[in-house]
């Protein structure tokens, strides 16, 4: 009896499984035009100031897309993402001042050494969610910049912490050899976020994915279909932290040099408010947090205008964000424009009648 | 068949399930009872969510409560929900291949096994149209599709004809009753709705206030006078 699944004989008419539309090809077609623009187009148009801009909007691209995972993917909420970026950034430049090991490998190290620290550290928090889980881990995130505070970024000393407070001149952290400038480095932050952006995507449409989206909706309903939610949510945490440790080794390359105060424990906060406003549930939410983080400053101090003034419109950002548009920015824009784009086309159809109308006359 | 003995969960001073002792034969069996007499606690015992006080349970012979709780469904334990639970964001054929894909029932019937159950719970929507899109009554039967797919032994219904129109809960009656015969599972509904209990179930247990007060066949079951004290108000429910 046990062993018998359940049968129908009749013969089936509808379609049976999701193929690639037409759709899904427009949107890859979008994304190789849009990556390829901003290799070989941005660079060309934009000044250096900008290209720095933008390759910062690379690295925090990555950890919007880290916490994305979390938040959006299986509704953990993390207050210590930024203490994470700051983990691969300290293990990348460590690695980068002790060895000549190629860039792409130091990433990748500075991805697992991140990984495995970050799994650690977010263990006994998977017991929590909430208000109770975000708490935690913005103390863990206030615990690390401490330490950070302590240890020092390396800068080219001995030692484990490679740190020597009394050296006068400090070298910068190195950059790969084929990107050594502003430009080509902005490129190799862009493909490196593009191979993270990727990897996210491989693990929603596959079983990982499919088991976030149970775990984020209903845990009880997940465990009745046989997840293993400790798992999948341990496993979200490592992917989370693996990106965000090597967007911190993008970033220790882009600065050259590194200080804890960059890496303030609200930081994690603000970067939260920025994912909610980008929207925390699809991958372009995460560049637009990027762009809302480090472009948005860029051109506020180009007009003139002071950057604290972003304090004040992330929060209302997010106010408007949480009660108007969950989805975020990134998904309401495009509804947004297309409902502009139908009460054009209408007002147009009726000028051009009206029009028609007084000719008749 | 489910063997219950001595089954007791406290939640702090309230005692929701009081040594709870029934056995579950075969077919589709039915657990009524008025609101939180511990019909849903008792689902949940059987799901590994809530561990229970006291008591045992043996279903075909094995210890239920010794397996952890998303090991259950390998084993062949399904259920839905009072309060739907398809997955929103995923289509209705990777809401019901998740179970397939999580209790490791092996890959190579999954697509035809998974087609089948929403053809057997007639489902009529595209397998590939997101959860999100479908109407309420569709919902359910997604959870229903999940609940039978694969090789089901243990099938928990949770008021799965809550807020359904009649014709929906005529052909969701009818799904039903189909579940032992094809599916190979012993089935327990748990519903308000009588004539739905009536229509599908052979055998029905009775729970007030966390005690067994009744049970046996449906029919008679549904005439005992403690029942109809206690739960129905009317014996011409039927």
């Amino acid at each position: 009896m046990a062993d018998t699944a359940v049968r129908t004989d009749r013969p089936r008419q509808r379609s049976p499984l999701p193929k690639p539309g037409t759709g899904t090809l427009v949107r890859a077609g979008v994304v190789a035009v849009l990556l390829l623009f901003a290799l070989f187009g941005l660079p060309q148009l934009l000044s250096l100031y900008y290209i720095d801009s933008m390759t910062q909007v690379a690295v925090w691209s990555m950890a919007a897309l880290g916490l994305g995972v979390l938040v959006g993917r299986v509704g953990l909420v993390s207050l210590g993402q930024v203490a994470v970026l700051s983990i691969g950034a300290w293990v990348a430049a460590r690695l980068l001042f002790a060895t000549a090991q190629p860039y792409p490998l130091v990433l990748l190290e500075a991805g697992l050494i991140t990984m495995l620290i970050g799994t650690l550290i977010g263990l006994p928090a998977l017991r929590l969610r909430g208000l109770y889980l975000a708490l935690i881990t913005l103390m863990l995130a206030g615990a690390i910049t401490v330490v950070l505070a302590t240890a020092n970024f390396p800068n080219g000393g001995h030692g484990f912490f490679g740190y020597n407070g009394s050296l006068v001149r400090i070298p910068p952290i190195r950059r790969p050899g084929i990107a050594g400038s502003d430009p080509a480095y902005f490129r190799y932050a862009v493909v490196v976020a593009a191979v993270m952006f990727l990897l996210v995507l491989v693990h929603i449409r596959s079983r990982p994915g499919r088991a976030w989206a149970a775990i984020r909706q209903s845990e009880p309903a997940a465990l009745a279909a046989g997840i293993n939610t400790w798992f999948y949510k341990l496993w979200a945490l490592a992917l989370a932290s693996f990106i965000t440790g090597v967007a911190g080794g993008v970033l220790a390359g882009a600065d050259h040099y590194l200080y804890s105060i960059d890496f303030p424990t609200y930081y994690s906060i603000t970067l939260l408010a920025v994912v909610l406003m980008g929207g925390a549930y699809s991958l372009w939410g995460a560049i637009v947090a990027g762009l809302l983080w480090q472009l948005l400053p860029s051109v506020l101090q180009t007009w003139g205008v002071s950057a604290d003034w972003l304090t004040i419109l992330f929060g209302v950002g997010v106010l408007q964000v949480l009660t108007t548009a969950p989805a975020g920015l990134a998904d309401q824009v495009p509804k947004d424009l297309a409902r502009l784009g139908r009460l054009l086309r209408r007002l147009a159809e009726r000028g051009r009648a009206g029009r028609g109308g007084v000719m008749a006359r | 068949m489910i063997e219950v003995d001595g089954l007791t969960v406290r939640f702090g001073g309230v005692t929701s399930l009081d040594g709870m002792s029934v056995t579950f034969e075969s077919g589709t069996c039915g657990l009524i009872g008025p609101n939180g007499a511990g019909k849903t606690t008792f689902f949940n015992v059987l799901s590994g969510f809530v561990r229970p006080a006291a008591g045992t349970v043996r279903a075909f012979g094995e210890d239920l409560l010794s397996m952890v709780h998303f090991r259950r469904a390998r084993w062949g334990v399904r259920r839905t929900f009072q309060t739907e639970q398809a997955i929103e964001q995923l289509s209705v054929f990777d809401n019901v291949a998740m179970i397939h894909e999580h209790a490791r029932l092996g890959g190579a019937g999954r697509r035809r096994d998974v087609l089948d159950a929403i053809e057997f719970v007639g489902l009529d929507a595209d397998p590939s149209a997101k959860v999100a899109t479908l109407a309420a009554g569709q919902r359910r039967l997604v959870e229903v599709a999940r609940a039978v797919v694969g090789r089901p032994r243990l099938v928990l219904l949770d008021e799965p004809a809550a807020g359904l129109p009649e014709t929906e809960t005529e052909h969701l009656s009818e799904v039903i009753r189909r579940i032992p015969g094809q599916a190979g599972a012993l089935t327990i509904l748990v519903d308000h709705d009588m004539s739905l209990v009536s229509a599908c179930c052979e055998t029905t247990a009775v729970l007030d206030f966390g005690k067994l007060i009744a049970s046996g066949p449906t029919a008679e079951v549904l005439r005992d006078e403690r029942v109809v004290s206690a739960y129905l108000g009317t014996a011409e429910v039927l």
